[in-house]
């Protein structure tokens, strides 16, 4: 073995530091690992720091999103709030053709040139390229870690439609608080992650935003799609969410499950155009199945509130794309970027961030080379793509969002 | 009541007044260098003086308007939207709108889909950007304009931003270009950036308007664009204002008399909300005690008045100034010049020159030596006797003052040069990217801004209390991050500062990428002008932790390594050859411009003559117009590699067969036997577009959806036009998610552009709408079933192939790739035999097989073969060596090849002269990851790496500089052993 082995005993008093990837979604995933014994912590580090440590250890034209999730895990091992001797890291591997697909390894330099190479550093992955000791996702810990994401969708998506228009400022945040600790409290006890649990705490997610009191007002409506990182991380796109609700806008943010989802889609593509294994491809449209199964729970769940736009359904994502662009682009966010955009331009959000880091390799095709095809089948689309990067300032950043809200309140008034 | 429209852009601001009736009754324009309260609280109670006690409807527009607008509780327009409204009333029948401001380009599409456009994060071509080119040639931008008139030809300057431009005018001007050539050319890479930039897939036609100052105040940019576009563009009365008036116009104004914001203005409190750094200086005590500390560090050589016996000279022609120094037997130092070089360092050398014989008549000089930039110019003009390699000049005089340097760091006006010493010879070299200056004049341009000298900025840095952390990056991220900690109320010390600090964080940390002090020596020597600056020196020793040598004559080292190296070189008693008295004064400097015919490249060329038959030519890629014919001992696997290639290419259809067209470009510069082979034996006549040239670029450039994607990307949207033109019966250009599996890494991905940039052209070129355009996906890595998924593929497109026909041309197709890649190998085993027969040293030339193409790779391993080194390439060697594991996850097929040939490399005995130079194409995020790991792979094996960046630019003084020193320090390294 050429790694830093994850060992029993390391199971059982070793710090896991994962990055915060999706930041309403970590807390419940923290709480899933706990449940299988893992004491997986969040490194909910930000600032100038993190970034110049991220800076420091990797290559600078390194994609942002590995300075800003490298650089947290790094930094949390040197802040002193954790023994780096007790610690571990955990990265999450595609094993795609991008070059995310090299964080695990850039993290294990980086250590190496901290002379801290005896940490060990999880790689998570659908393909397990390596194998720990003390460390194995099992199918059902995959499960349940799915399940916890999909409670964080709809937490999200509850949110992003409440937010913007409580009449009392703060019910929304306190909510969002109370539905992370009661989730976390159930997961604590085995609760709440099998079907039947999931349903119902989907539906009582529901009432509870539907009770916070709303006003009926416009609001000019924002999508927001790009980059895994930088569309969900308020750290790694400047607080984009703030700033929209700050300029009176509502938005939407598809899901993490897409992702999964979009993943999983993958093998039958990959079985038509090059042969590969019919067994993964099975074992694809199998979890497909699984996943579309629990999406449902979520449009069931919305089903009552009519105020709640629901997202739009993994299938008619597909649908959509597949008139854009062709279903084997599949590095990075592949064909999954532009289905996510043209779902949102039909659900009305036609005013679309698209939120990349910059010289993100996959966003020269699927997110600014695609951005002309989707205007010619919506000619209505605002679609404006922002780049985020250690240097980019955040003025020339708001001076584009603030055009694309100027053109769309114009559009509105017409 | 009447309107105020306010509108702030990065460099100048504006007011506009509209009356009840629309009328504009009052504006004004003028520069606000950074102090915009300031400026604008004037501006407001001018207006409050000329129209007294009105309120208006005030609100606020552009770029630096936006946070101000907010404090002041003024509605804020968003700028392009403001231009709009007034476009729209006093222009409608405009089609498309070209803005250019201070900093940012906008373009606005007015009639059909509506779209507006600006610069992103990586800005250039604008009003800042003529001004620092014209800064470059020590005018302004008026006459810059009018010198551009009088152009007689045009060079490519690269336009994505104002780093990568510098770099190509300096050569430009050093080798003797005209100035009012260079200007027009500036004028031509603007258009080019704001087309490629901007336009992304939409042609600009129709009634075009030009706003702003620069198209305002410059006729030649405006003719550039008109030129280029085709059109007539209008540039209306009171083109400066169009914002301004759009702000006033879009009626959202707040009603307030112009003498109550200004008094607005003037209460602002900024709080220091910026991040800082760590002070320079406590006290004025700390201070002296540091300038004492380096003055001691050169003791020993000192300065004299006169020569005493043989004296050498040396001369470091740079990118920005011009170093002279003569010296004696002991080193002392006699008449040190440090001048700008105005862009020609002839003239400067020739007055030094002539002032030494007025003053010193009996002079004996005894060897004279050059480096730098213009080193050739400089030697050919003034018959020195030699010329090295600025790292070795640099080392030479390091060595003097610090005889056990192992690090010397060189910070001067454009270029960063840093280089570790192992055993006595040069070992890494480091030199800052074309894309990441922050240099000498990157703080003397701050400096202007903000009308300051160079010295008093440097002074005000000393003792500033909170110096601002700028980080980083590079200057044109730099300049909004500077006017983001002025908003946030730094004062001028503290950005003088914090710029100091960031130039040292750049050469530490983007261009020699430590991570930690100890990795760079013991004994630090820095030079170069930019380290006079206490502050940056200071800064220097703060971030590295420990006390550096700064020798007293820090700027003019380069020089004085020249002539410590004319002495060495020089034999006792003999006078060197320089050019003397008489003949200084019979001196002449004519300088032509022309473009060779040599061969295809069709190089620029300036032809410097200097009378009595003595010409230098500069800008040729190779030896053919300077007469020297090609020589024999050739030995270049690129050059072999076009040459097989070019036995698959072909432009003209044959007549009664089926034609298909394969753009030559990314993969199919491999990929090109195996599809012709396979199209071939289906009948089919393959047509090819050829090599790229610059030309072609711009042919297909309108169409680039993402300006930031790499040049041989972005070269395939011309590729595709030039096929178009031929109307093919389809084009063939598939996408391609995986590569061949050599078996070097974990799997055989190509990287994401290569893969699916047919998807980009089919989404961006409406062109091809009209052509079959095969793009589907397949993967060539499983025969089996790539022969089931072309027969899919093909039969879907032509019905009456048959399978068994189509198994058959796969078949062939296999043999005739693998049958190439043989070739390749096995050429360059060859040539390996041959440089170890003839003991010469190899370049392992390695990047990507599209790097091959001349266009990307501007002619680099012609400099190399002209260096007297054999030229092999990464996928020659690559099956040489055994999979082994590296500490990246390699997973790409191209670049497994590279990990491959340092491996190779990394083993072979000391005594072997072979070295790797990685091309590195601009924007691919994939060699952030190789890169290091190559580097890491052969520095683990004690051999030196070398990188080269490249991208439209063709800057080869400082290739060629790279490529020498490497060369140099190799042969060194090689007589240490």
């Amino acid at each position: 073995m050429d790694f830093v082995d994850f060992t029993k005993q390391m199971k059982r008093d070793y710090t896991i530091i994962a990055p915060d990837i999706f930041p309403t979604h970590m807390e419940l995933i923290e709480a899933a690992f706990r449940l299988y014994g893992y004491k997986l912590v969040v490194a909910r580090y930000e600032g100038k720091q993190v970034i110049d440590t991220g800076l420091k250890y990797l290559h600078n034209d390194m994609c942002y999103p590995a300075i800003c999730t490298i650089g947290q895990q790094i930094y949390a091992l040197t802040s002193g709030d954790y023994d780096p001797k007790k610690c571990a890291l955990i990265t999450f591997q595609t094993g795609g053709g991008c070059r995310a697909s090299n964080y695990l390894m850039l993290l294990r330099k980086a250590l190496k040139s901290m002379g801290m190479e005896y940490v060990p550093v999880i790689s998570l992955s659908f393909g397990r390229f390596e194998r720990y000791s003390g460390f194995k996702i099992t199918l059902p810990m995959l499960l349940i870690a799915i399940r916890a994401l999909i409670l964080g969708d709809m937490l999200l998506l509850l949110k992003n439609q409440t937010l913007p228009y409580e009449i009392n400022k703060g019910d929304t945040r306190r909510l969002v608080e109370k539905w992370i600790n009661e989730l976390t409290n159930q997961f604590a006890h085995k609760k709440g992650l099998t079907g039947p649990g999931m349903k119902k705490n989907l539906r009582a997610m529901a009432k509870d935003f539907h009770d916070i009191p709303r006003e009926k007002k416009d609001k000019t409506k924002v999508g927001i799609v790009g980059e895994i990182y930088v569309k969900y991380s308020s750290f790694g796109n400047n607080g984009l969410e703030k700033l929209l609700l700050s300029q009176g806008c509502e938005y939407m943010v598809p899901g993490v499950l897409g992702f999964f989802q979009y993943c999983f889609a993958n093998t039958a593509v990959d079985n038509k155009y090059y042969g590969a294994s019919r067994l993964i491809k099975l074992a694809g449209r199998l979890a497909l199945d699984i996943a579309g199964k629990w999406e449902n729970g979520i449009d069931e769940a919305l089903r009552p509130y009519p105020e709640f736009v629901p997202p739009v359904g993994f299938e008619e994502v597909r649908r959509l794309s597949a008139r854009v662009i062709d279903p084997g682009v599949k590095m990075g966010e592949g064909w999954l970027l532009p289905g996510e955009t043209a779902g949102l331009i039909e659900k009305g959000y036609t005013n679309v961030i698209c939120a990349q880091p910059f010289g993100c390799l996959p966003n020269h095709i699927v997110g600014k080379g695609t951005i002309r095809k989707l205007r010619e089948i919506y000619p209505d689309a605002n679609i404006f793509p922002v780049d985020y990067d250690a240097g980019a300032s955040r003025v020339n950043q708001e001076n584009r969002i603030k055009l694309m809200l100027a053109i769309a309140r114009e559009r509105d008034a017409v | 009541m009447k309107r105020l429209g306010i509108d702030i852009g990065s460099t100048t601001l504006k007011c506009a007044v509209l009356d009840e009736k629309d009328k504009l009754v009052f504006s004004r324009y003028m520069r606000h260098f950074s102090r915009i309260d300031q400026h604008l609280s004037g501006m407001l109670d001018d207006i409050a003086e000329r129209m007294p006690g009105e309120d208006m409807a005030v609100s606020m527009s552009g770029s630096a308007g936006m946070g101000l607008a907010e404090q002041v509780d003024i509605p804020f327009v968003q700028e392009v939207y403001a231009e709009r409204v007034a476009v729209k009333r006093l222009n409608p029948e405009t089609d498309c709108v070209i803005e250019l401001g201070g900093e940012d380009a906008k373009i606005l599409f007015l009639s059909g889909a509506f779209e507006m456009r600006m610069n992103g994060t990586c800005a250039g071509g604008t009003g800042a950007f003529i001004d620092q080119m014209a800064s470059l040639m020590k005018i302004d931008a008026s006459e810059m304009d009018a010198l551009a008139a009088h152009s007689q030809k045009l060079y490519t300057i690269a336009s994505r931003c104002g780093v990568f431009a510098k770099s190509d005018i300096q050569p430009l001007l050093n080798q003797g270009a005209r100035k009012e050539d260079v200007s027009a050319s500036i004028f031509r890479a603007v258009v080019n950036q704001t087309i490629a930039g901007l336009a992304q897939g939409r042609r600009i036609e129709g009634s075009v308007l030009y706003l702003g100052g620069p198209l305002t105040y410059l006729s030649g940019l405006r003719q550039a664009f008109d030129e280029v576009l085709g059109t007539e563009g209008l540039c209306p009365e009171n083109s400066l204002y169009y914002v301004a008036m759009g702000a006033a116009g879009t009626g959202v104004g707040k009603a307030v008399s112009p003498k109550e914001l200004s008094a607005r203005l003037k209460s602002l409190k900024h709080t220091a909300a910026y991040t800082s750094c760590k002070r320079l200086f406590e006290s004025q005590e700390e201070y002296e005690a540091f300038k004492k500390r380096h003055m001691e560090a050169s003791k020993g050589i000192r300065e004299t008045d006169a020569p005493t016996g043989e004296m050498y000279l040396g001369v470091d022609a740079g990118s920005t100034t011009v170093k002279a120094v003569l010296c004696d037997k002991d080193g002392n130092l006699l008449r040190p010049l440090y001048a700008p070089n105005n862009g020609n360092p002839v003239p400067i050398i020739k007055q030094y020159l002539s002032d030494i014989y007025d003053e010193f008549p009996d002079i004996f000089i005894g060897g004279a030596a050059s480096t730098g930039y213009g080193e050739e110019i400089v030697k050919n003009a003034f018959r020195f006797d030699g010329g090295i390699v600025e790292t070795v000049a640099h080392y030479t005089a390091a060595r003097r003052f610090k005889p056990d340097v192992d690090f010397i760091l060189d910070i001067g006006g454009q270029d960063i040069k840093c280089f570790q010493i192992r055993n006595g010879a040069i070992d890494s070299i480091y030199l800052n990217e074309a894309c990441s200056s922050g240099c000498g004049s990157f703080l003397q341009t701050f400096a202007g801004a903000m009308r300051f000298t160079p010295e008093e900025f440097a002074r005000l840095g000393l003792f500033a209390k909170h110096p601002v952390d700028l980080g980083s990056r590079c200057t044109v991220f730099m300049n909004s991050s500077v006017k983001q900690a002025q908003k946030d109320g730094a004062g001028v010390d503290d950005i003088a500062a914090g710029l100091s600090i960031s130039v040292v964080k750049n050469a530490l940390y983007k261009v020699i990428r430590c991570s930690s002090p100890d990795a760079l020596g013991k004994n630090i020597v820095v030079q170069g002008g930019t380290f006079l600056n206490d502050s940056v020196l200071r800064a220097f020793e703060q971030e590295t932790g420990r006390n550096v040598i700064r020798p007293a004559y820090a700027p003019i080292m380069g020089a004085y390594g020249a002539a410590l190296y004319a002495m060495a070189h020089a034999t006792p008693g003999r006078r060197s050859g320089v050019i003397d008295k008489k003949g200084l004064e019979a001196f002449t400097h004519n300088v032509t411009a022309i473009t060779c015919k040599g061969c295809t490249n069709r190089c620029s060329l300036t032809v410097n003559d200097f009378g009595s038959g003595r010409r230098f030519i500069a800008g040729n890629r190779c030896d053919k117009p300077l007469g020297k014919g090609t020589y024999n001992d050739k030995r270049d696997l690129y050059a072999y590699k076009r040459q097989l290639l070019s036995s698959y290419m072909n432009s003209e259809p044959v007549r009664g067969r089926r034609v298909i067209g394969i753009p030559m470009g990314l993969n199919m510069y491999e990929l090109l036997p195996f599809w012709h082979k396979l199209f071939d034996s289906l009948g089919f006549c393959v047509i090819t577009s050829p090599f790229s040239t610059r030309e072609l670029y711009v042919k297909g450039q309108y169409t680039i959806p993402s300006d930031t994607a790499c040049y041989p990307a972005k070269l395939m949207h011309g590729h595709m036009e030039y096929l178009l033109d031929r109307q093919p019966d389809a084009i063939f250009y598939p996408d391609m998610s995986y590569n061949i599996d050599e078996g070097l890494g974990v799997n055989h991905f190509n990287c994401p552009v290569v893969a699916y940039y047919p998807q980009v052209l089919k989404l961006n070129m409406d062109r091809l709408k009209g052509t079959v355009f095969i793009d589907d996906f397949m993967s060539l890595y499983d025969r089996r079933q790539f022969t089931r998924r072309i027969t899919q593929v093909l039969t879907k497109y032509f019905p009456d192939l048959k399978g068994a026909g189509i198994k058959a041309a796969v078949k062939a197709a296999y043999a005739e790739y693998d049958s190439y890649m043989e070739a390749v190998r096995k050429k360059g085993e060859e040539y390996l035999r041959w440089a170890e027969a003839n003991q010469k040293p190899v370049i392992v030339l390695s990047g990507r097989p599209y790097h091959v193409d001349p266009e990307v790779n501007h002619g680099i391993s012609d400099v190399i073969c002209r260096l007297g080194a054999v030229v092999v390439t990464e996928d020659s060697l690559s099956r040489l060596v055994a999979p082994f594991r590296v500490d990246v996850r390699n997973q790409w097929t191209y670049h497994a090849r590279l990990y491959a040939a340092a491996k190779y490399i990394a083993g072979l005995p000391p005594e072997k002269n072979v070295q790797l130079v990685q091309l590195v194409s601009f924007g691919c995020g994939v060699d952030a990851i190789t890169t290091d790991e190559v580097r890491r792979i052969l520095e683990g094996a004690g051999k030196i790496y070398t990188q080269i960046k490249i991208d439209e630019i063709s800057n080869m003084g400082a290739v060629s500089i790279r490529l020498r020193s490497l060369l140099s320090a190799a042969s060194e390294k090689l007589r240490a052993v």
